[in-house]
Order: structure tokens, then C-alpha cells, then sequence
């Protein structure tokens, strides 16, 4: 927990920019997670062995973070087409080349976190930020919030979008980040 | 280490984070009262303790209570402080999922609020609906509340959690601090202390 905060004192460039998206991602790309405990998972995201990681530790060219609750009502519609989203990220991608989806589901536990999961069958990696840490380091975003970071040249992540609300129809918002990506280059 | 290290110093470790979320599913609805005096009342009821039966208007248009499952259901009693507030509005819809790990426990659940049954409904409807009853304590204002001992001076009723068994004995009370909504796996794991 201390090594999250110290993270979050040492790169927050601004308080001012708490909602800009361009700062969550920053933010986001430097938080620690627990890595997965099912070898699975693990293997999804290609961290190895460890027991915690950063999110440009993820093996993936595209990395789309949703922020959501299990509480959420908007957040429980979207699930199912997050799923269907999640189905079309796997069509797509290759081992090393991927897109990878994650969940971070703000003030859960992980009863409630493995509670949503099991609830709509959920089948990529879900996070819990029980003490609404990394909630709080985002700038308290509004349910469900999807963020997307891709990769630079020089291997770094940066923030292609953010959005507050649902994706709509997965396919469209895939194609959304397509072009994103294509229009960075 | 300038100003702005020790502005972020406190808005990172001294400012609590709100302890609660929004769903972009209530748009601009939500009133924040800001951070609230954790609790504000004493419990008038322990474990232990044979629950008082009472009835309250349901939105369903019946009165309902927690004497009508006397014998055949565990009850779970969900007081919320208020309607169309941050947390609170962040609690029942969790629930609206959750009926499988209450019907596994032989449990119904019963939300209670000091809210007109009016206001009630909009702000249930704003969640899309509730598959369990909610009550109001409206009138004469927070009596249930007041009986259990978690009204508040304001009015409003505290975040509390009181688990009835079939027997109508109080086997569980959980008051939370205002600003925290309780975790989901603490009711189960109680409900499963009496359901074994």
C-alpha cells in the first residue's frame, strides 16, 4: 500500500488535472496490481511468476482498463457487453501482440470482486481497490470508465482515450480504438 | 520539495477518499452531503435480543415486516441513511445481484429508509428496480430507526446492517461508519454463521 502511494506522490503531475484523462492514464500506467493467482491469468497479461506488476509490465501492444463496481447498476447492464468486448479482443490478438482487457472494481472487496465475476461470467482479469486507492488516484471517476493505453515507439504506454459510461455496441467501440491507434501514428 | 509536493502530500495521505463511487447511471442526480460524523446514535438492541415486530409501507403498497417470516426465512434488515446520497445510492444495487447468496441462506431482505415512499420509488426506479422490499420510515419520522436505536439527530438513520433469524431473534447488528458502505462478504459470511 505504501509503495502505491509513494508511486502516486512521486508522478502525479498535477492535482489540477484530476479528471483529465491524459493524467489518469499516466496515473493508472504506474499503479501496482496484485498479480493474478490463477496461471491462466497470469499468462493472459505475461507476468511471469511475480508477485505484483505495473501496467507496462503488461504483454500487450493495447492495454483497456475498465473502472467499475459491483455496486453500479450501469455497470451490471454493461457487463455482458463487455464480455462480447472482451470475445472480439481475443479474435483479434496474437500472444505477444495482444489486446488485453482488465477490471478494477473500486471500494470491492474481493468477495465483491470474485462476486461480479462468477455473477456474469467474467472471464479476463478483475482487480479489487478495496480502500478506493486507486480510485481516489484517478480522480474519483464516475462508473463504469473505460481507459485505453497503447504503446509508443519507444515502448512506452500513453493514454488513446477515456471515457465515462457504458461502450455501447463492443464492436463499434473497438473500431473506435482502431482508429485512435491508427491516427497516433 | 515545494508547495505543490506538500499540496499533493495532502491530498493523497491526510484527505480520506470519499469512500464511495458513483454510477454514471444516476447522471446528476446525487446530493453529497460531504463527510459525515461517522455515527450518531446508540443501539438500543444487542445480539441476542428478541426483535420488536413491526410493519412499515412497502413501495409494493402492502405493509411488510420482518414478523411475516417468522419461522421460515432469515431476515436481513438494510437501514440506508438517505435517498439520492452517494453511498447509499452505491449499496442496494449491489444487492439487486446478490438474491442467489441470500436465497442460499434462507434469507429475505428488507430495505428501510427514513424516505417518503414517493421519493423511494423514483430513486428505486433510478436503479432499475429492486427484486426486495423497501420500506419507508417516513411516519412517524425514523419510529423503526428510533426503536433499534441508530436514528440520528438529523433524521436519518445510520448505515446499519441487522441480521433476524427464523426464530425472530436479532443474531447479527452491524452499524458501519456513514460514509462507508458495509462489505458484502461480512452479511453472507453472518448469514452463514446461522444458516450452517
Amino acid at each position: 500500500m505504501y509503495r502505491i502511494i509513494f508511486a502516486f506522490l512521486l508522478f502525479i503531475p498535477s492535482v489540477a488535472q484530476a479528471t483529465d484523462s491524459a493524467g489518469i492514464g499516466e496515473r493508472l500506467i504506474r499503479i501496482e496490481l496484485p498479480a493474478p493467482e490463477t496461471p491462466g491469468m497470469r499468462d493472459y497479461l505475461g507476468v511471469g511468476s511475480k508477485p505484483t506488476f505495473t501496467m507496462d509490465e503488461i504483454d500487450a501492444r493495447v492495454v483497456i482498463v475498465e473502472i467499475f463496481s459491483m455496486y453500479c447498476p450501469h455497470c451490471q447492464r454493461e457487463a455482458p457487453r463487455v464480455n462480447r468486448f472482451y470475445d472480439l479482443l481475443q479474435e483479434r490478438g496474437t500472444p505477444g501482440a495482444a489486446f488485453k482487457l482488465i477490471g478494477i472494481g473500486v471500494g470491492n472487496t474481493p468477495f465483491e470482486v470474485t462476486y461480479f465475476r462468477t455473477t456474469y461470467g467474467i472471464s479476463f482479469p478483475l482487480f479489487a481497490d478495496e480502500d478506493f486507492t486507486i480510485h481516489k488516484a484517478l480522480g474519483e471517476v464516475k462508473t463504469p470508465y473505460f481507459i485505453c493505453l497503447a504503446r509508443s515507439a519507444d515502448g512506452s504506454f500513453q493514454v488513446v482515450f477515456s471515457r465515462a459510461g457504458g461502450m455501447d455496441d463492443p464492436g463499434v467501440f473497438l473500431n473506435k480504438i482502431m482508429k485512435q491507434i491508427e491516427n497516433r501514428r | 520539495m515545494g508547495l505543490r509536493f506538500w499540496i499533493l502530500l495532502f491530498m493523497m495521505v491526510l484527505v480520506p477518499a470519499s469512500g464511495h463511487c458513483r454510477s454514471t447511471a444516476f447522471g446528476t442526480s446525487i446530493y453529497d452531503p460531504g463527510h459525515l460524523k461517522p455515527r450518531d446514535s446508540l443501539l438500543k438492541v444487542k445480539v441476542g435480543d428478541m426483535a420488536m415486530d413491526f410493519t412499515l409501507p412497502a413501495l409494493s403498497g402492502d405493509r411488510v415486516g420482518p414478523g411475516q417470516f417468522r419461522g421460515e426465512k432469515n431476515v436481513v434488515l438494510t437501514f440506508i441513511p438517505a435517498a439520492w446520497t452517494p453511498v447509499c445510492s452505491d449499496q442496494w444495487p449491489g444487492y439487486n445481484i446478490a438474491k442467489p447468496l441470500f436465497d442460499r441462506h434462507d434469507a429475505v431482505l428488507l430495505g428501510i429508509s427514513v424516505d417518503s415512499r414517493a421519493s423511494l420509488h423514483a430513486w428505486t426506479q433510478a436503479m432499475g428496480g429492486l427484486w426486495f422490499d423497501v420500506l419507508s420510515d417516513f411516519w412517524p419520522h425514523g419510529r423503526v430507526a428510533d426503536a433499534f436505536g441508530i436514528l440520528r439527530h438529523d433524521g436519518t438513520a445510520e448505515r446499519a446492517i441487522i441480521i433476524i433469524d427464523k426464530k425472530g431473534v436479532i443474531r447479527f447488528i452491524h452499524v458501519s461508519d456513514i460514509n462507508r458502505r458495509p462489505d458484502l462478504g461480512m452479511i453472507i459470511k453472518a448469514l452463514e454463521s446461522i444458516t450452517p
